[in-house]
């Protein structure tokens, strides 16, 4: 039994193992650098990876939903598509626009890949796989989410184009909006955890009672922070059903229209990278990050849990982007600010609530209610306030 | 230092830019390598926070300023004003007069106090505790500075009606 215990032990730090056997046949001077390049080339990999089987497993997934196939051509189930598009948008032409302005037209991709890039520093991946534990981790997340706005801009604006510019605008208004209630759904976390690093909120998670989890998801605050959390993060990376910024049909890829080629491709992984980075927060913040969801499962390496669960956010992105239809630039905004940020507010005061309130079944029910009432009530009256009518256009009749 | 650098650069080209949105971009850059310079000094918090608001939410205003009052001609006139001469002549000379007070003061030749520990916690702390009034105050002024400029784009759209 010790000797399965040790050995489940030593295959869950495996890559920290090897990490240090690599490290310890180097000088200890060029120790800490080459300890953070390992790390880093491995998160780059690793996250690359993963956006090359998601493109492939989204393309897969939509087919299926609107009953087509899917890629199936190239290799088995078509799973070297991915290799396939990445040779493509290599040799493609990389056609700038002549009045663009071409500095800013380069770095926009290249700063929106990397501070996509930068979030991955404080998600612990697995037990001990954490690339900086810093007392700040979710501040830092945040900050440096915020600056793939900029690039959206720098992009939006240097291509000279108006469906360029139209498509940066309608993503700022929007990624602002929805980093209110993003910013606000986790910090009841941080009110619970007393704490904003990422090592610490999952260690706190990675407990049981019994069997079940402490995972912050399951509580009445937590499950409604997780739900908010969600759909800011998918309208933050500019996913559907909050994919107008870069609508195909109405203004054909929004900002990064008059971008070509490899340039393009940077975009699309930005973007996925981005998407994957706060999927991998919410993963932090409200599932456990990398602990197992039953106490009889730790055996399993905890790198292997974090993946599982991004992977099922992932697909649970895909199902929605194959189900539910774009929204109206006015829907998206009423979302944000009418009912968004109403019930994240309400749920810090659930929070609250729910760490001065004795553990038992009260807190539950009270907390419970406090979440439900009035996002029942405040859906109905946003619902009652609209006027359904025939629409009139004001410039195209 | 090479921080120190990127940050003077940062902000002399944010001065010296013709294209009036070169010149926010390049601001920004100055404000990241004072971010940069906040976290090497160790504090984590206001590193970060300029990170955020800075670069996140004052660069956006400010490119969206320039959008909204663009004015194509400016991008024609000279950079420098014809009495730059002055101008540095002044700087020069406000700049020798700070550093010769702040030389000459007590505050430089005093050996600096060891360094409290700015943690997140640590802040976190002094402003739920002893600072909580000036919070509660200032969040009470910027909400109803907020309100203020809500009403006063009500107020617009109406008018367009």
């Amino acid at each position: 039994m010790t000797h399965l215990a040790r050995l489940a032990q030593q295959l869950d730090q495996i890559f920290v193992l090897a990490a240090h056997w690599l490290l310890s046949y180097l000088p200890a001077a060029i120790q800490p650098l080459c300890s953070a390049i390992l790390s880093v080339a491995a998160i780059i990999i690793v996250f690359a990876t993963l956006f090359a089987i998601t493109t492939w497993l989204e393309r897969k997934g939509l087919g299926r939903i609107q009953n087509r196939f899917g890629p199936n051509r190239v290799g088995p189930f078509g799973l070297l598509q991915p290799i396939a598009d990445g040779v493509k948008s290599l040799t493609k032409e990389d056609i700038v626009p002549i009045t663009a302005d071409h500095a800013v037209h380069f770095l926009a991709p290249v700063l929106l890949v990397a501070a996509s890039f930068l979030g991955y520093a404080v998600l612990p991946i697995g037990r001990n796989m954490v690339l900086v534990n810093l007392n700040a981790g979710v501040l830092y997340f945040f900050a440096v989410g915020s600056m793939m706005e900029l690039a959206v801009f720098m992009a939006g604006w240097s291509s000279r184009s108006k469906y360029s510019l139209l498509g940066a605008m309608r993503a700022i208004a929007q990624m602002i909006s929805y980093e209110v209630p993003l910013v606000l759904a986790s910090i009841v976390v941080i009110m619970q955890a007393g704490s904003l690093s990422t090592v610490s909120i999952v260690d706190l998670q990675a407990t049981y009672t019994g069997i079940w989890p402490h995972w912050f998801v399951f509580t009445p605050w937590g499950f409604a922070g997780f739900v908010l959390f969600m759909i800011a993060a998918t309208a933050e990376s500019n996913r559907s059903p909050f994919d107008l910024p870069e609508g195909e049909s109405e203004i054909i890829a929004g900002y990064y229209t008059e971008y070509s080629g490899f340039k393009f491709a940077l975009f699309f992984l930005g973007e996925y990278i981005g998407m994957f980075a706060t999927s991998g927060m919410a993963i932090t913040l409200f599932l456990g990050g990398w602990s197992a969801p039953f106490s009889f499962l730790t055996w399993v390496p905890s790198y292997l849990w974090f993946f599982a669960k991004l992977l099922a956010i992932i697909s649970v992105f895909i199902w929605i982007r194959g189900t539910l239809p774009r929204l109206r630039m006015d829907q998206l905004m009423n979302l944000a600010w009418e009912f968004m940020l109403p019930m994240a507010l309400l749920n810090l005061f659930t929070a609250g609530l729910w760490h001065f309130m004795a553990a038992g079944s009260l807190r539950w029910l009270v907390c419970s209610t406090m979440v439900v009432v009035p996002c029942i009530l405040l859906s109905r009256g946003l619902k009652h306030k609209k006027k359904f009518q025939v629409r009139t256009y004001h410039y195209s009749d | 230092m090479v921080l120190a650098l990127l940050t003077v650069a940062g902000m002399a080209a944010a001065m010296g830019l013709r294209n009036a949105v070169h010149c926010v971009l390049a601001l920004t850059l100055g404000f990241v390598g004072i971010a940069a310079l906040y976290l090497q000094l160790g504090a984590q918090f206001v590193g970060l926070a300029q990170i955020m608001v800075y670069v996140g939410a004052v660069a956006i205003l400010a490119v969206f300023a320039i959008m909204m009052t663009h004015n194509p001609e400016s991008a024609n006139l000279p950079v420098f004003s014809s009495q730059w001469i002055v101008g540095c002549i002044v700087a020069a000379a406000v700049f020798a007069v700070l550093a010769r007070a702040i030389s000459s003061s007590a505050a430089f030749t005093q050996v600096l106090p060891p360094q409290p520990g700015a943690t997140v916690h640590q802040i976190g702390d002094s402003l739920m505790h002893r600072y909580v009034l000036p919070l509660e105050i200032m969040g009470l002024l910027l909400t109803a500075a907020l309100i203020g400029a809500v009403v006063i784009a009500m107020d617009r759209k109406e008018e367009m009606r």
